[in-house]
Formats: structure tokens, sequence, C-alpha cells
């Protein structure tokens, strides 16, 4: 089922949480809303569902307006952040609440019910556990059971709150991969949120990234990743260092300093230059070059974090270097980054 | 070296738990003064209840208690609580859900005005019913052409009983399920279920301890009540005396036994809903623990 968000508003109490939202979600796709706490996301996803309504705007499944319809008539599997189990039933019945709940002529009968749910235990791997309460499972256990409820009423869209927040790292890793091998057996569009980018990216399909109510940008890994379209993605999505610098004569300047970088087709002016810490080349003299002092040094993992001041201003940047490169016994580096991006300052507003 | 380090934790944390506990003698001093006032104060009486009750024999005791204007007083006694409690089980629930689960303007308006009854004294309330039913007010005099009494008869009893006993139930209700927030009811709705699916098969379950916990303590007290009963009942023998006001009745008449067996009952109501609570606190607490493991 396609869902198409459409210049979609909502306030609470005046407050903006979502200001014209547009998305359009394919069918079959596994979407990723990702962005900071605050962002709206979860709105977002509440809106989707039915759970809000919108202030503005409109929410189309398919070609058929949702937006005045209640949750009930949406046809849509919810999974909550903290499970929403219903503690006083047993796992079995918790799936089978959707299909006890129908109006008598559509109701199926208690084995056809029944039979539902072990077939979709059998899905999220836990057969088995049909006569367990919500407090005997571990957490993950919880979560699957949460998402096999859901998909028991054969929903038009799969939507999910921060579906693993609740889980340790270990879990979630373990649930991200079998989340996608689910969605791609059943095929769902399936919308989740998450503040987790790892998991935004590892997951989706596409990514949309989110801020103070706004979406600023949709698109796959690989795209918001490499192509970041502002600032705010670039900071957001992966490690960054940024430095403030000067664009004259298609040249990149920092204070009197050429570095090395040229950018024939920018606006001459102030800019925000943007690098991953990877993304860099040492360099050994400096003509043309970022030079900085190091002021700490730190193990990540397979390599090396360097921190440096760079300049009068004394500008912290971040480089990452192999743990045992001669560079890192240095008390000065210098660098040039190899895949960069400049965003103009924009003029204070005052 | 490494030998008395380790020997030095065991007394380091004997020190530690030795720090919060008072010595001996005070807590024997404490332990002593908690049981004495609580002997003299609530155990010394309820014995003397049941000694006075039973001073002429178990003979007496029950012909006191077949007498008919005390089987009528029982009989109201019972009549009223199984109007109010019921009436207040429905108001307590739509009052919690209400605050808990919704946000609107006079909410907290709404939350002080549910303690009112605990904040107001029973006879001020009852007090309240004659001004506003009596036959110089507004009220009681149209009532009363259209042949419906509610002072000095069965419904003004009511009346003051349910307003007496309203916050037990609420107040019970709200704490719960504000703490169990509304992630259940949205599940359920997103499955599929309406309003009252929800309430019967997800709301309910989660707040059924809870509830019956309520519902003990409003039944007591509605059995028990007498400031607010007192100023509606007017006093008339078999028809409007709840059992405090016979007792009263009939210890004013030096009917000691008679007083005494009554009383009894109460007593016993009171014993029954105290042993009753425990059993619920222990089952009722351990659902509260799987409520916040979950």
């Amino acid at each position: 089922m396609e869902v198409r968000v459409a210049n979609v508003r909502k306030e609470f109490d005046r407050f903006p949480a979502l200001r014209d939202v547009s998305l359009d979600i394919r069918s079959g796709e596994l979407i990723a809303l990702l962005g900071p706490s605050g962002s709206g996301k979860t709105t977002l996803l509440r809106l989707i569902a039915g759970l809000e309504r919108p202030t503005t705007g409109k929410i189309f499944f398919g070609d058929e307006d949702a937006s005045s319809k209640t949750i009930q008539e949406r046809n849509v599997g919810f999974v909550f952040q903290h499970y929403a189990l219903f503690r006083h039933m047993t796992v079995a019945d918790n799936i089978g609440f959707g299909l006890k709940v129908r109006p008598g002529a559509t109701r199926p009968s208690k084995e056809e019910i029944r039979g539902r749910a072990s077939e979709l235990l059998n899905l999220v791997q836990l057969s088995g556990l049909e006569k367990r309460y919500p407090a005997q499972l571990s957490g993950g256990q919880r979560q699957r059971v949460a998402l096999a409820r859901a998909m028991a009423i054969e929903p038009k869209v799969l939507l999910l709150d921060e579906p693993f927040g609740a889980l340790d790292a270990q879990v979630r890793r373990e649930l991200r991969r079998w989340l996608r091998d689910i969605h791609d057996t059943t095929g769902h569009t399936t919308v989740f949120v998450t503040h987790d980018q790892e998991e935004a990216l590892e997951l989706a399909d596409r990514v949309v990234v989110m801020s103070q109510g706004q979406i600023e940008q949709i698109g796959t890994a690989d795209e918001v990743y490499d192509t970041p379209n502002s600032p705010f993605v670039f900071g957001f999505i992966g490690e960054s260092s940024s430095l403030p610098v000067r664009i004259a004569d298609g040249q990149v300047w920092i204070a009197d300093r050429p570095i090395g970088l040229s950018a024939p087709n920018h606006p001459a002016g102030d800019a925000l230059l943007y690098f991953r810490p990877h993304d860099i080349e040492l360099l050994d003299g400096c003509s043309g070059c970022i030079a900085g002092t190091v002021v700490a040094s730190r193990r990540v993992a397979g390599t090396r974090r360097v921190e440096l001041e760079i300049g009068g201003e004394r500008q912290r940047v971040e480089i990452e270097l192999p743990v045992d490169h001669i560079a890192t016994q240095k008390s000065r580096i210098a660098f040039r980054p190899s895949r960069w991006k400049l965003f103009p300052v924009k003029a204070p507003a005052n | 070296m490494a030998d008395p380090e380790i020997k030095s934790y065991e007394p380091v944390h004997e020190n530690l738990s030795a720090a919060v506990t008072e010595s001996r003698s005070a807590r024997t001093v404490l332990m002593t003064i908690a049981f004495v006032f609580l002997g003299i104060f609530l155990l010394l009486p309820l014995v003397i209840v049941f000694k006075e009750a039973f001073a002429k024999g178990v003979g007496a005791y029950f012909a006191s208690l077949n007498d008919h204007d005390t089987l009528s007083a029982i009989h109201l006694t019972l009549l009223v609580a199984v109007i109010a409690v019921p009436l207040n089980v429905v108001f307590g629930i739509a009052a919690a859900w209400a605050i808990a689960k919704f946000e609107f303007k006079g909410k907290a308006f709404l939350t002080t005005l549910i303690d009112l009854p605990f904040s107001v004294s029973p006879v001020i309330s009852g007090l309240v019913y004659v001004l506003l039913f009596g036959a110089q007010a507004v009220l009681g005099p149209w009532l009363k052409s259209h042949g419906i009494e509610i002072l000095f008869a069965v419904p003004g009893i009511v009346l003051a009983t349910v307003f007496v006993t309203f916050p037990f139930v609420a107040r019970e209700l709200i704490p719960l399920m504000q703490e169990q927030g509304n992630g259940d009811e949205e599940a359920a709705l997103s499955l599929g279920a309406n309003g009252w699916q929800v309430f019967r098969y997800v709301t309910l379950p989660n707040i059924k301890w809870g509830l019956l916990y309520g519902v003990l303590l409003c039944n007591a007290r509605a059995m028990g009540e007498f400031g607010a009963v007192s100023v509606v009942s007017g006093h008339i023998r078999g028809m409007t005396n709840t059992m405090p006001l016979h007792v009263e009745i009939l210890y004013n008449e030096y009917n000691a036994v008679g007083a005494f067996a009554v009383a009894s009952l109460l007593a016993g109501l009171a014993l029954v809903t105290l042993i009753l609570k425990t059993i619920l606190e222990m089952r009722y607490g351990a659902e509260l623990a799987a409520t916040r493991g979950h």
C-alpha cells in the first residue's frame, strides 16, 4: 500500500511539531524516519497511524484520503517502543487480540485465530511460547510478539515507533537483521522511527532525515551519507568535522592561507567546510594544507582519533588515522580533506 | 599485602549496616511505644466491644441482634452500601479515566474536587443536603410535591453516603492509571478494538486489583459512615436508622449489650476489610511490581 503525506502540519497547543511535511512512501518499501528527539518523527508516524489528527494537510492510503479515518478504520499495524503487550494475556491471546475483537461477521473462529497465532509465532521465531505471559519474556522476545500481534490483522502498513529503543545493543543488532528478513518475506510497507542512524542506514531502503519538524533530506543510505544536502544532515549522519573557511578566487582559504582545495563554482564569501574524519590525506610539507597541533588522541576500535587545534582561532577538528601510523607520534599534523563539502554561512539575522 | 585488604572489606560492610540502625535499647523503646500505643487505642477498644457484647452471654447477644429495629438497621446499611458502592465504582472509574488519560482545562480543579469529601467534615456534607432538600430549601418542597422524599428517607442517606465515599475508588485508580499510561489502549485501538472492547479487555484487567482495593475501602466507609448520615437520616427507628446510628441510640438507652452487639458486627466488618486489604496488598503489590518490570 502506498502512503502519501501531503503538506501536513501538526500543532500541539499552538506549538508546531511538524511544519508542512510531505512524503511519498512506495508500496513494499522499508523506510526510516531518522532524527534527534523533538524532530517530529514520532508525531509523523502517529499521524500516519491515526493516533493523531493533522492540523492541516492530508494523508492518503493509496488513492484514498485517510485523513478523517479513525485508527481502527485505517487498518495499520503499530509497534510501540515499550511493546504495550497486554500483560494479563498469554502470548497467543495477545497475537489473536486483533482478530478476536473483529465484529461477528468477519471474526475468524477460535481455532483459526489460534492457528494464525502459531503461524505468526513461527514467523517471528518464537514457536512454543504460546502460553507464556509477557512478563516471562525477554525484551527482544516481547518486541517480536508485538510485531506478530501487529501483523495478525493483515495491516496495510506496518508502523514501528523506536522498535528497538528499549533493548540493549547486542539484541538491537540481532533484531535489526531479523526485521529486514521479515520485511523481505512479507513485503509489508513499513515505516519505522529511530534516532539511531546506524539502525536507519543499515535497515532502511530509504532514510527520511528530520529536524525541527521538517524533512531535511530523503534518500538511500548512500545518498544521505555521501551527499548530505545540509550542514544538519552532514553533522547528524556519521562522524564529521567542520571548519569556518573563506572562499575567494575559486579557492578555499583558512585565515590568509589557501588550503589547496579549489571550489570554482562556489560563491565567494564565508562558508563552512565539512568533511569526515577518515576522508583525509596526510601531507608532509605544508604548501596548501590544513595544519594543526595535536591536543588529544583516542583509540577508537581499529583506528586512532586525533583531535587537532587549527590556526589562531583554535578551531578543533577530528581526523582518523591508522592505529600505528607514524603521524600519531607527532605534535603537529598537516592534512587535506580528500572528500568534502562547502555550505555557505548564512548572514546572522539581526 | 593483599590479604589484609580483602579482610578489611567485611568489617566495612558491617559498619555500614550498623550505621543506619539504632542501638538495641533505642529499638526496644521505639517498638514498646508503638505497641503500647496501638494496644491502648486500638486493640483494647476492640476487645471491649466484644466483651461488652457478650457480657450477658451468647443468648442475649443473638437475642439483641434479632430485634426488629436492629435487623431493619442492618438491612438499611446493606441497602445503602449496595447502592452507593456501585455508583461510586462507575463515577470513580469515569473520573479516574478522565484525569489519567486526557488533558483538559479544569483538570486540577476536578482533582481537587474529588478530594473535597476527605477534607470536609461529614457533618457539613450532611448539612449541605439538608440545606438543599430541606423544607425551607428550594428543591425540597418541589420534590415533595412530586412525591419524592429525599431528607429523612433512604435517598438522602444514599446521597450522603455517596458523597462521603466518593474519593475512595477514584483516588485508588488515578495514580494507577497514570502510571500505566495510554500505551495499552492505543495498541488495542490500533488492532481494531472499539471503545467498549478496549475497556473490557485491556483497561479493566489492568486496574482490577486497584479497583477491588478501592471498592473494599469504599464499602467499609459506606457501612460505617456516621456524621453525614446522622444529619440527613432523622433517626426514625426501624425506618432510617443505619447500623452506626442504631448503635448510638441503643447506647443512649443504656442497652449496652444491644449497642455493643451491633458494634461488634461493624468491628467484624472492619476486621474482614483489614484482612482482605492485606491479602490484596500482597497480591496487588506483586501486580504493581510486574507492571514496572514490564
